[in-house]
């Protein structure tokens, strides 16, 4: 088991830099989560720790060392990807045993911890069987298990839950989480979607255009968010933002209705408020004209417009409403509900 | 097209390539580099001295009439040759398209000419039409057509032409029935509920669509055309009667080997090569084409 | 097909069996002339149905020293020939266009690509074109009249290199990265993911070199000038000669049957792998 060490971690490929100084330290055992939209560069960066991807500056480190120069194989790391990537022509337990027959482990070890595994993960039944006589979620097991059995100090799985359906995805989630905890090991885990990424990590490092946009609990993501990209990413349904003008102490919206506020900021500001944070108040200083309605049974979401602006604004109500189109709903929010962000710089304005 | 990840470089990629470079230099650029550089040259009857003349050997084809004849027979041979057998070929495969049991049992009756080395095809066909002996011949003579191959020009050829076209039929049959059987079948069923008989499918949809394939067999057959046949045209009529079957690769074989004319050989050795990369570049200009669609 | 009419099948099937009958017709009499005696094979007109010698005949070619009158090698010192001559173009042919392959695709080395089009180059040089240079190297190297000789000077293959170049290219990419995080090197990747996964197209491929292999025959007719060397398609031509003064066309026939069948069986009993590999190496 190791910690991991990231420092000023930059990658480019010729004059384009697609990562841009990440820095992070991993603690052993943990589980982390870099998540982000397809392109940010999440993939890179997990594949510049393994070791497949050249490091262009900066310095990974694996517990003491420093790892920049070592091959894949020499990093003591498993990885787990995305397509799986099984031997097409290797048996279950031939895929799960090559690299430890590389590494010249006796064979009464490699059957050990084929078996161990196996176990596990309980895909003993079909060991002798080809990738492709498998279904998805047994494929995804055996890649699970090749990791496993090379008992190394990091996991890195590169979105590897991604090809299979959605109910099997859920059950997967799980399974990795309850493994991850029951074996301890350091794992780094890709993945694009930000309800993975909540349920999994222990932190969660959110990548946007090669930036760290920020590192955190999922707690932290969600009440916190350092940015209005992790506010807008982090949540579901996604958090409301509506222009405003900050004057210290209150705050002004469109159209006139001011919310008092303990910001000592002025200026022209961008109001965050998750749709479940507004509470419905005939008093309510935000007004929701409503266009539709998604019924999801538990709650009810009602999406529209901020009352004579074109603003969108969606607020989450409980239970089974019914509403007609074009009613006007009055909504205040708490305090620590309200989130501010510089219109320009996006960054969180502390207050 | 290009791998995102790189084994480390060091000797191992060139101890890799080594052979096949080897081989490349040594047998096939030296060889070539070496027809270019002697096509420049005058030598002696007797190769006591050579001279660098330019391009008087390339000028002197274009003046020989025998080049040029050749040259004409050449092309004609390769459009008969083509259109014989890739015209036998596509009606085979728009009827075995048809079948739908039993057609792995006409493709395997069909593809196995594509085995038999052309100085066999040669020698059954010569076989066949042998003047005093042969099967065709007899029959021929009830028609009142005297068949000898040996004297007449135009029977040597038409029996070179029936003789390359017969073996090529299975290649261009394997390429024509994989084309159509690759169209949709659902094309087709559209086509026939708009009212197209069979016939009109054949020639409204299936035709059309498979004139990629059309224009690469053209080529192909060409090419085998122009070198293959070299086999054929050696066991059934060298060349002969009177330079009549005298195509431009065994003319090379003839003037360097027998005739012993190292210049001109070598000159008509690098008009050939032209030749080849034009069909070349061709082949694979159409090839792009087709990754597209 | 879309139509059921019954004329529309039979009419079907009629010019299948008659186009089956016209490609077949130059074996079935070649047949027929291996099936009778010598004698009877002069007398016109020749037999359109096979005779009682075929045996006879096949013995007396196989064992014996072939046409009476021509100075050629035992017909089963030819066939031996022969397939030594396939075997060793296809298995070079396949050996060093793999490996050509696999650095050029797998590789990032200065030249790659001056090798790549070096390669190709080969394409565009058929022997044809270039016999009497290759003639003379090859001459330059001792190297007529020997199974070096035949074989060498022909395995340098564009079409080969390229078709494994396609295939290594559609094996995706996290098959090397898996390999390589297992600690496989680059001679260990090859040989324990690329060539197993590649073994249908080297089979498609081998049959293929097979057939070209054993049909060459400007190539040998240029360098073989000791009989014991000769190839069976070569052979072929010089009975033809001969019988200008014997005609024995039984033995004629029975040595032209011996020479195609070896490729002919290859072909039927692996269509699919010959099909394969012809519409691949093609591309």
């Amino acid at each position: 088991m190791a910690s991991i060490t990231l420092e000023n971690l930059t990658k480019s490929y010729g004059e384009t830099e697609v990562l841009h100084h990440v820095d992070g330290h991993i603690e052993d055992g943990e589980f982390i989560v870099v998540v982000g939209p397809s392109g940010c560069g999440k993939s890179t960066l997990l594949r510049m720790i393994a070791g497949l991807e050249t490091i262009t500056s900066g310095v990974v480190r694996i517990g003491e060392r420093v790892v920049n120069n070592l091959e894949p194989a020499q990093r003591d790391i498993a990885m787990v990807f995305q397509n799986y990537a099984l031997y097409p022509h290797m048996s279950v337990r031939e895929n799960m045993a090559y690299g430890l027959k590389i590494r010249r482990l006796p064979k009464s070890e490699i059957d050990r911890r084929v078996r161990e595994a196996a176990e596990i993960l309980e895909i003993g039944d079909y060991l002798d069987r080809k990738p492709r006589q498998l279904s998805g979620g047994q494929r995804q097991r055996v890649a699970m298990g090749r990791a496993i059995v090379r008992d190394p100090q990091v996991f890195l799985f590169d979105e590897p839950l991604s090809n299979l359906d959605a109910k099997l995805r859920v059950q997967m989630r799980l399974e990795i989480r309850k493994l991850q905890r029951r074996l301890g090991v350091t794992s780094i885990f890709v993945t694009h979607d930000q309800v993975e990424a909540m349920t999994l990590g222990d932190r969660l490092m959110v990548l946007n255009a090669g930036y760290v946009e920020q590192f955190g609990t999922p707690i932290e993501l969600y009440s916190r968010p350092a940015s209005l990209f992790v506010a807008g990413f982090i949540g579901s349904p996604a958090m409301n933002f509506l222009p405003a003008q900050a004057e210290g102490g209150r705050l002004r919206l469109e159209g006139g209705a001011t919310l008092a506020c303990d910001t000592a900021s002025r200026g022209p500001v961008t109001l965050g408020i998750r749709p479940e944070h507004l509470v419905a108040d005939p008093d309510g200083p935000i007004v929701l004209r409503v266009d539709v309605l998604e019924q999801l049974g538990a709650n009810t979401l009602v999406h529209g417009t901020l009352a004579g602006t074109r603003t969108e604004l969606t607020a989450s109500l409980d239970g089974v409403r019914q509403i007609a189109t074009g009613d006007e709903i009055a909504f205040t929010a708490a305090g620590e509900a309200l989130h501010i962000f510089d219109r320009d710089s996006g960054k969180r304005l502390e207050g | 097209m290009i791998k995102r990840v790189h084994f480390p470089p060091g000797v191992l990629p060139y101890l890799l390539v080594a052979p096949q470079v080897a081989i490349t230099l040594v047998f096939f650029i030296w060889p070539a580099s070496q027809a270019i550089y002697q096509s420049f040259l005058l030598e002696d009857a007797f190769g006591l001295s050579t001279e660098f003349v330019w391009l008087e050997n390339f000028a002197a084809l274009i003046d020989d009439p025998i080049y040029l004849q050749s040259f004409g027979r050449t092309i004609f041979f390769s459009a008969a040759v083509a259109g014989l057998s890739m015209s036998f070929a596509l009606v085979l495969a728009a009827f075995a398209d048809r079948v739908v049991r039993g057609a792995t049992a006409y493709r395997t009756l069909l593809i196995w000419p594509y085995a038999v080395a052309p100085v066999l095809a040669g020698a059954l066909w010569v076989f066949m039409f042998n003047p005093t002996l042969g099967i065709f011949p007899y029959f021929l003579g009830f028609a009142g057509v005297k068949w000898n191959h040996y004297l007449s020009g135009n029977q040597a050829m038409l029996l070179v032409i029936m003789a390359a076209a017969w073996k090529q039929v299975a290649y261009n049959f394997l390429f024509y029935l994989a084309a159509m059987q690759s169209i949709p079948r659902s094309v087709i069923e559209a086509a026939a509920i708009d009212g197209a008989g069979p016939f009109r499918r054949f020639r409204d949809i299936i035709f059309p669509l498979i004139s990629p394939t059309t224009f690469f067999l053209l080529v192909i057959n060409a090419i085998y055309a122009f070198f293959d046949t070299f086999g054929i045209i050696h066991a059934v009529t060298q060349g002969g009667p009177a330079n009549a079957t005298t195509i431009l690769v065994y003319k090379v074989y003839n003037d360097g080997f027998v005739g012993l004319d190292l210049g001109g050989s070598a000159a008509q050795s690098v008009i050939l090569m032209i030749l080849v990369i034009g069909m070349t570049v061709v082949q694979f200009r159409y090839i792009e084409k087709r990754v597209e669609y | 097909m879309v139509e059921n009419r019954r004329w529309l099948d039979i009419l079907t099937h009629a010019v299948l069996i008659l186009g089956i009958a016209i490609v077949a017709l130059p074996i079935w009499i070649t047949f027929v002339a291996a099936s009778h005696d010598a004698l009877r094979m002069t007398q016109t007109p020749l037999p359109l149905l096979p005779g009682g010698h075929f045996w006879r005949n096949f013995i007396d070619t196989l064992l014996g020293s072939g046409l009476s009158g021509t100075e050629i090698a035992p017909v089963w010192r030819m066939l031996l020939n022969s397939l030594v001559m396939a075997l060793m173009i296809a298995t070079g042919k396949i050996a060093i266009s793999i490996i050509s392959a696999f650095a050029i695709v797998y590789f990032r080395f200065p030249f790659r690509m001056g090798f790549f089009w070096m390669i190709f180059i080969t394409l565009m040089l058929p022997v044809e074109v270039r016999i009497l240079p290759t003639f003379e190297v090859v001459a330059d190297l001792g190297m007529l009249n020997s199974y070096w000789g035949l074989t060498v000077p022909l395995i340098a293959s564009a079409t080969a290199t390229f078709m494994f170049r396609q295939v290594f290219l559609t094996i995706p990419d996290e098959m090397l990265e898996s390999a390589r995080v297992d600690g496989a090197g680059p001679l260990r990747f090859f040989w324990d993911i690329l060539v197993p996964l590649s073994r249908t197209n080297i089979a498609a491929l081998f049959v293929i070199l097979f057939i070209y292999g054993w049909n060459q025959y400007l190539w040998p007719l240029l360098i073989t000038t000791d009989t014991s060397m000769t190839t069976i398609v070569i052979s072929i031509k010089q009975m033809l000669e001969a019988a200008e003064q014997t005609p024995e066309w039984n033995i004629i026939m029975m040595t032209a049957l011996l020479a195609m069948l070896p490729p002919i069986i290859v072909v039927i009993t692996m269509q699919r792998l010959f099909v394969k590999g012809l519409t691949e190496t093609e591309k």
